[in-house]
């Protein structure tokens, strides 16, 4: 899996969280979740797990607090996956 | 002078019709919405019928946004769909996500009888026994806390004034009623939704089925199987859904226009102590009556004013000791007894949504001047009997219909009654 599709993965698990449809039609590695999607922070842990799904991985509650963007996300699902 | 309140919204979610339009037709037709459960029978629960919304999971995917619907049981979907409907139907502007202004003026009592046990049964439980907490997710806590119905209204709306979740067993939904009449007339609040919701799930049925209050008699014949009043009434149907009343100050309703349902007369709650017949599940029928002479009391209505009656009525052993309390606490003969409905012998027993759905019934009927069908009551049990004439097995047209009194009981000995009445400009 390349990373644009990953990419568009991630953007597909976080769309029913975002508040912001504008920030989501601009989305790129450097959109933060939080501060530009609006995602509430309470739901990253859905989206954590959605991810785990999604791709068949495991993630640590310490990475997650790495994450911060979307290319976060990515970055971290791409180590995972490798 | 206190202030007078009135209905100016209702919503609902029942088994029988989804949709105020739908449940009035629904009602007139005596429609049932009680169906075979195959599930139940699979179960091995002794009652394999049930009363359960049709269409309601779509309804809420359609219209709530999709990380509001993830978050949301069975019986947050319910509460959410007739809580939008009364606020629509009151003509109150849906508010986006995005705005910032609270309503501090608008309350909510939604109540519910049981609560989130679909996620405790099929989430909670599971993951957390099989050491996979962090698999729960966010979403749990929201959807098992009591007050998750109450809260998630709150945040579509934008509620301000006092929001809660009542909790009072069958009585819930017409206690919550009680408390928003209260609320508006001493000032406090401008406009409250009440009402109650239960969610659907085997798992809230299967104490009443173990404990053998459920019918077990009816399961080849699921539109026959809930039976208030009659001779063959043989448990109560377990059913679920919602139903939401706009309470509001009658001020606030004329001056910005609203439609008006209904006037809310008076009410009262109480509870028989457990004392003097009553127990856990058995009312103390002195608690019924006082609690039925208090709400008369409370909307300054005389006995002889009410014009009908819609029960709590589940179709267990209590219906003769309740048709009894209602001529003994309204001081009406069978010559002269109002007329009496079953909304139960349409959809069952909602449980904590029981006396928020038949509330939407109640206001209904007062509206348009009718009282609805009370089926499978072709053989009354012999108490009943020389009430037969009060209990209309067709639509009863009733155009001069004033007063209309609602009442639930609860396991706990708790009672509720409300008095609607009649608006006229």
């Amino acid at each position: 899996m390349d990373q644009t599709e990953m990419m568009s993965k991630v953007v597909a698990i976080l769309t029913p969280y975002t508040k912001n449809g504008d920030a989501l039609a601009h989305v790129d590695a450097t959109t933060h979740i939080l501060d530009d999607l609006k995602v509430n922070s309470a739901r990253l842990v859905d989206v954590i797990l959605a991810f785990e799904d999604e791709f068949r991985i495991e993630i640590a509650d310490d990475d997650v607090d790495d994450v911060n963007t979307v290319g976060d996300a990515v970055r971290l699902i791409a180590s995972k996956v490798s | 002078m206190t202030r007078r309140v009135v209905v100016t919204g209702i919503g609902v979610v029942a088994p029988n019709a989804i949709g105020v339009p739908a449940f009035e037709r629904a009602l007139r037709d005596a429609r049932s919405g009680v169906r075979a459960v195959a599930r139940l029978r699979e179960l091995g629960f002794g009652c394999h019928v049930a009363g359960v919304p049709e269409g309601a999971d779509d309804d809420a995917r359609r219209t709530f946004d999709a990380d509001e619907v993830a978050a949301m049981n069975s019986n947050h979907r319910f509460a959410c769909l007739a809580a939008l409907e009364a606020w629509t139907d009151a003509r109150l502007p849906r508010v986006e996500r995005g705005d910032d202004a609270v309503d501090w003026d608008t309350g909510a009592v939604l109540g519910t009888g049981i609560g989130g046990m679909d996620t405790i049964a099929e989430r909670v439980v599971p993951l957390t026994d099989t050491g996979k907490v962090r698999r729960l997710g966010s979403t749990v806590v929201e959807q098992v806390m009591a007050s998750g119905i109450s809260a998630r209204v709150a945040g579509l709306f934008a509620l301000g004034n006092q929001v809660t979740t009542n909790s009072s067993a069958c009585c819930t939904g017409t206690e919550a009623i009680v408390q928003g009449l209260e609320r508006i007339r001493s000032g406090r609040a401008t406009r409250m939704l009440c009402g109650g919701s239960e969610g659907a799930s085997h798992h809230i049925w299967a104490g009443f089925d173990a404990m053998r209050v459920l019918t077990r008699a009816s399961n080849d014949a699921p539109e026959r199987a809930s039976r208030p009043m009659s001779a063959s009434a043989a448990g109560f149907v377990p059913a679920a859904g919602a139903g939401v009343l706009v309470l509001e100050s009658l001020e606030s309703a004329l001056e910005r226009g609203a439609p008006i349902r209904a006037e809310v007369l008076g009410g009262a709650v109480n509870c028989g102590g457990h004392r003097r017949g009553g127990s856990m599940t058995a009312p103390n029928r002195d608690g019924v009556r006082r609690c039925i002479r208090a709400a008369l009391a409370d909307a300054q209505v005389m006995p002889d004013a009410v014009d009908a009656i819609n029960g709590h009525l589940t179709a267990t052993a209590a219906d003769a000791a309740e048709v009894g309390s209602w001529a003994a606490a309204l001081e009406r003969p069978p010559a002269a007894f109002p007329a009496i409905t079953a909304t139960k012998s349409l959809i069952g027993h909602a449980l904590g949504a029981a006396g928020g759905i038949e509330s939407v019934a109640s206001v209904l009927m007062v509206e348009r001047g009718f009282v609805h069908p009370s089926r499978k009551c072709e053989d009354p049990h012999p108490e009943i009997a020389p009430f037969a004439a009060a209990i209309p097995r067709a639509l009863r047209p009733m155009p001069e219909l004033r007063v209309l009194a609602k009442a639930s009981f609860g396991f706990g000995d708790v009672n509720a009654c409300v008095l609607f009445g009649k608006w006229t400009p």
